[in-house]
């Protein structure tokens, strides 16, 4: 089914097709839209979920860690400061292993306060025990967001989801898209039967006690074991969910790699502009290349090593910040994910399109040009620097 | 991939004047031909009355940039007083238009285009929407004018599928359908070539 869609009417209408029973509620941009299309199908009849509608983020993630414990399928939609105020429950969330999953859009963290896209949102989350899944346009927001459910509920993996897309970028540019019947969607996430929750008379349970210590690092041991196994189920489903879409999803993309000596590594939908500029150069015969990391929890970090292994320069572009003083957090991880290959490229970090600062097709030429210098210099310069900005008078 | 059949639009408008809906409308529409097609505004501080922009690309293949456009085949100005405080064609290809809702004819509205020699295009959406839907709501000539302009859909099929639009856009009020669609089709009329 073809149709022209904007990456919340998408998220919105997956969640029409999977019908879930419970949905917490509050707006924020630029996540609003969900909820609201999705209050909509509620007055309609065309779901069976019970809107719930709260006074904050706080609370709607909590109306979704009360519900899903009470075995009941839960979803949410939020961004920025409102999945700042969710932090302490994303904890539980992940901890309580309980399967929700939350729509991400992902804009900029106040201060100063700021409505457009970057990472920093998700990327202040991304230790949580969440799962992680990022996409770079309408139809992989849909895609991801139907796939996040049946990976999230297996028993081996009973993690939390968050599927990520960017603000206003995707969530509010309308483009072609491909929906999949309701059927066909229904049928691939399949009712939610957990094996224990709270309601259940056969085997009452408590959720979320207070854990001693000589029980609490054997559940965080269980919860790391999740996270490594839901790499594997997040690769099952992707192969199920091409078999009736007709669409393939990995850990993450590789972009024009077979061959490349220069490589980007990035997520979202600057992706999407890198692939042009990626195409242009190799018109002029640069082999250039990239990898767009879709699933960043669980980090694919020995996957990542081999796809980068012949290159010969790596920009990794981070679109938050982290003031880590040492590179954002995909920098971190990719840098890490290297240091056991026997020949490691060199790798640069480039802060990029922080609160909605646009990456044009130039810039990213622009950050090739700086790694075809390295490769002949031989000197990678300054290791993290930032992107666009302007030049402070001094 | 920009590619030579692929347009790229640039609406420059207020907050209220509708150049946002204009601009999903015109997706919309050419998603239903079969085109590939972004459709997008540029947030900022959102207030009724101030500069907003918002952008279309329409191609044979999808295109994969999502940054914003900054050199269009086509410019489209929903307010006259932007003219002077906006770089409207700014980055405006050469062998494109600019089409500007004004009462004042291309020849009398070049001056203002700080040096701007290609194709000016004008029609006065204004009394258009007054007469006939009523109400002063540019957008919908200027949508007109800028299908008729580029040549980017095939204008019989246009009518037919933005019908299909307007029924869905406005379930809840389809008396405003028959207005609109006149306005679109005396819009196309009017629009002046310069």
């Amino acid at each position: 089914m073809s149709n022209c869609l904007s990456g919340n009417e998408a998220v919105a209408y997956a969640i029409k097709q999977i019908n879930p029973d419970v949905m917490g509620a509050f707006p924020i941009t630029p996540s609003t839209e969900i909820p609201e299309h999705f209050a909509q199908y509620v007055a309609d009849g065309e779901v069976d979920t019970e809107y719930v509608t709260v006074e904050s983020e706080h609370s709607s993630m909590s109306v979704c860690v009360a519900a899903e414990a009470a075995g009941a399928r839960s979803v949410c939609a939020t961004s920025s400061c409102g999945l700042a105020l969710m932090y302490e429950l994303l904890y539980i969330a992940a901890s309580c292993r309980l399967p929700i999953t939350l729509a991400c859009v992902n804009r900029a963290l106040s201060g100063p306060i700021n409505i457009n896209n970057d990472h920093s949102d998700s990327m202040g989350a991304r230790d949580s025990g969440w799962i992680q899944i990022y996409a770079e346009n309408n139809q992989e927001a849909y895609d991801n967001f139907i796939m996040a459910v049946p990976v999230g509920e297996t028993p081996s993996v009973r993690l939390p989801v968050m599927t990520c897309m960017d603000g206003f970028i995707t969530s509010h540019a309308v483009e072609n898209i491909e929906l999949l019947e309701t059927d066909a969607v229904r049928k691939f996430v399949g009712e939610y039967n957990p094996e224990n929750y709270l309601l259940k008379k056969e085997n009452p349970l408590a959720v979320g006690p207070y854990d001693i210590s000589p029980y609490y690092m054997e559940h965080k041991v269980m919860e790391a074991e999740a996270m490594k196994a839901a790499k594997a189920r997040i690769l099952e489903v992707a192969a199920e969910f091409a078999k009736i879409s007709g669409r393939h999803y990995g850990l993450f993309e590789e972009y024009r790699m077979e061959d490349a000596q220069l490589a980007l590594v990035l997520i979202g939908s600057s992706a999407g502009t890198a692939k042009a500029a990626v195409d242009k150069l190799r018109e002029n015969g640069v082999k250039a290349g990239l990898i767009k990391v879709r699933v960043f929890r669980p980090f694919p970090g020995e996957e990542l090593a081999r796809a980068l292994a012949n290159t010969k320069a790596v920009a990794v572009m981070d679109k938050s910040e982290g003031f880590s003083a040492n590179g954002g957090p995909l920098f971190a991880e990719t840098r890490s994910a290297l240091y056991d290959l026997k020949d490691r490229p060199y790798l640069i970090d480039i802060v990029y399109g922080l609160g909605g600062r646009d990456l044009k097709t130039e810039d990213v030429e622009e950050v090739f040009g700086r790694l075809a210098y390295i490769t002949v210099t031989g000197e990678t310069g300054p290791v993290y620097t930032h992107l666009g900005q302007r030049q402070r008078r001094r | 991939m920009v590619t030579n059949d692929m347009v790229e639009i640039r609406w420059h408008g207020r907050g209220g004047q509708g150049a946002k809906m204009a601009c999903l409308l015109l997706a919309e529409v050419a998603g239903l031909e079969g085109k590939f097609v972004q459709g997008f505004p540029e947030y900022g501080p959102e207030r009724m009355g101030a500069p907003i922009t918002a952008y279309n690309r329409i191609s044979e293949k999808r295109c994969t940039i999502h940054s914003n456009i900054y050199y269009p085949n086509y410019v489209v100005v929903l307010d006259e007083t932007l003219l002077d405080s906006v770089d409207v064609t700014e980055g405006l290809k050469e062998g494109g238009a600019i089409i500007i809702n004004t009462p004042s004819s291309p020849a009398e509205i070049r001056s203002k285009l700080r040096g701007w020699t290609g194709k000016v295009c004008t029609i006065d959406a204004r009394r258009i929407s007054e007469e006939i839907l009523g109400k002063n709501f540019p957008n919908t000539p200027l949508l007109a004018a800028v299908i008729k302009v580029s040549g980017a859909l095939e204008i019989e099929r246009f009518f037919t599928d933005i019908e299909e639009s307007f029924k869905h856009k406005f379930a809840t009020k389809p008396q405003v359908i028959e207005g609109n669609m006149a306005t679109l089709k005396k819009s196309m009329e009017e629009v002046q070539v310069g």
